[in-house]
């Protein structure tokens, strides 16, 4: 029992006292994460409003295909990543393997099904009724898709931040395709899942405590702007 | 004033271009090597904090960047072949040598040693403090006393494997746990399951504060734990960088650094005593 009060003792002990290898592990985090979400956001938005929305031929297929893709396990897209990006792999040349590049490369792939997929859950009712309204309205498509993406922000904000916190929290892809080395790609996941190996439990302590923190910082944000919307509607996750 | 203006930023723009003619001279001057090595090397020199002690010594003379990737010795040994690395810092000398020989690498050199320990927990059921490490072995393996196994391939597994074999005895059967994974997490699943195991001195020292489980045998000549270092081949892929890796070569075994590691002193003992030839 001692060792895990010792433990959550020495990590506030190590929070307060602004060590800048732990704080630069964080901001890396933060960087990594953020910018595959970012990434995701992009192509995942426009993707799960586009395929939401219309109704095509392969539509259930596409559905499936979305979800088995938005529960990858992380290792298997480390795997992947760093197949492609090793020196002897395909994309060898650019020189990825074992940078921030590449873990968000891995994250991106990891998220983009997640935010697609919230998305294309979820933008079919009310979008067509956006979409009619515009019609009848005489907008042309570049004002009704702005249109949808104002409307949805909400919709939008629960799939970005659901994303960022998979790609927070995920272990797996980087510790493949960065390799967790001192200072390039050691990200909070992967310390704390070395320093447990090493039996450094304050340190894993601390660095979860700052994990958690940045996820409850997120999700307040979110509830603050979902709070504020008045559309309505219930988002489901999946 | 416009013309005042106009001289400023004219003197502005000369020395914004002198001082970068400058940065390129200093650059220049200094033979410095430069460029970014890919060091595949075991968990027990990362771990141990050595590397973090003597590479900055190396970046500084050469201005390389190192990236330290710790892995099993199998891992490690893999990525060599597969060009993936630079330059090997492992421990499994017959491996090694059969890289060499296979043509991944152009020479292997010494570099320093410790040695490797079995500890278990203080109970000690198989009753093994003190013996040597054949008798040991063999008692645990007749008390059938639980004992885990690194079982990644690891330079510490192959070990483990030939101490098996020199005590001729087959580790088989419930007892015999292998967990996959590396010396850290070995030792602390040991630890829960009272169960015994084999580790380099460095990482059970690195992590005695937290342990019961004590050292039971040690100071066999048979639990001798010799380093190397290898660099890949150039010919793999275009990326390997040569230059860097044979500096690295010539600088871990020059007498500057070999000294930096036999003073590198952690949980109040040495860790590694440098050997290179």
């Amino acid at each position: 029992m001692d060792y895990i009060i010792e433990g959550i003792i020495g990590a506030f002990k190590l929070i307060l006292s602004l060590d800048k290898e732990i704080y630069s592990i964080v901001l890396l985090s933060i960087y990594v994460s953020f910018a595959s979400t970012v990434i995701s956001s992009i192509v995942g938005v426009p993707l799960g409003l586009f395929t939401g929305i219309k109704e095509f031929k392969g539509k259930r297929l596409l559905s499936k295909i979305y979800f088995t893709f938005m529960g990858l396990p992380p290792v298997v897209v480390g795997l992947v990543t760093v197949l492609i990006i090793s020196r002897s792999g395909p994309l060898g040349s650019v020189r990825l393997i074992y940078t921030p590049t590449a873990m968000i490369i891995a994250q991106s792939l990891l998220v983009t099904p997640i935010v697609t997929g919230i998305i294309f859950t979820n933008s079919k009712d009310i979008g067509l009724e956006i979409i009619n309204i515009c019609k009848t309205l005489g907008a042309n498509k570049r004002h009704t898709f702005f249109k949808l993406i104002k409307e949805l922000k909400t919709l939008i904000l629960v799939a970005t931040v659901t994303g960022f916190g998979r790609a927070i929290s995920e272990v797996g892809a980087v510790m493949i395709v960065g390799g967790n080395i001192k200072g390039h790609t050691r990200v909070m996941t992967t310390f704390i899942a070395m320093s447990n190996s090493m039996g450094n439990y304050d340190t894993s302590i601390a660095m979860g405590i700052i994990l958690l923190t940045i996820s409850f910082v997120a999700n307040s944000f979110l509830y603050n702007r979902t709070m504020g919307d008045s559309n309505g509607y219930k988002i489901k996750k999946y | 004033m416009k013309n005042i203006r106009k001289l400023s930023s004219l003197i502005l723009i000369v020395m914004l271009l002198l001082a970068v003619g400058c940065t390129q001279d200093t650059v220049e001057s200094e033979e410095q090597v430069g460029g970014e090595l890919i060091l595949a090397t075991t968990t027990s020199t990362e771990n141990s904090g050595l590397l973090d002690y003597i590479l900055p010594d190396f970046e500084e003379k050469t201005g390389v960047e190192i990236k330290v990737v710790a892995v099993g010795t199998g891992a490690a040994l893999q990525k060599g072949m597969d060009g993936e690395a630079d330059i090997l810092l492992v421990h499994a000398k017959d491996r090694e040598e059969t890289f060499v020989a296979e043509g991944h690498g152009p020479k292997r050199y010494d570099v320093m040693y410790n040695d490797f320990v079995i500890i278990g927990p203080e109970s000690d059921p198989a009753e093994v403090k003190g013996l040597n490490v054949v008798e040991a072995l063999t008692k645990i393996s007749e008390a059938r006393a639980a004992f885990v196994s690194r079982g990644d391939d690891s330079g510490t597994h192959t070990k483990e494997i030939s101490l098996w074999e020199a005590s001729e005895t087959a580790p088989e059967g419930d007892w015999y746990v292998e967990v996959g994974k590396g010396m850290g997490d070995t030792i602390t699943m040991a630890e829960e399951l009272e169960a015994y195991t084999i580790s380099d001195r460095a990482t059970y020292l690195s992590m005695k504060e937290n342990l019961e489980s004590i050292i039971l045998v040690e100071d066999d000549e048979i639990l001798f734990n010799q380093y190397g270092v290898i660099q890949v081949d150039p010919s793999k892929n275009d990326q390997i960088n040569a230059e860097a890796a044979e500096a690295f070569v010539n600088w871990i075994i020059s007498e500057e650094a070999q000294e930096l590691i036999g003073t590198y002193e952690a949980y109040g003992e040495v860790l590694f005593n440098p050997n290179a030839k």
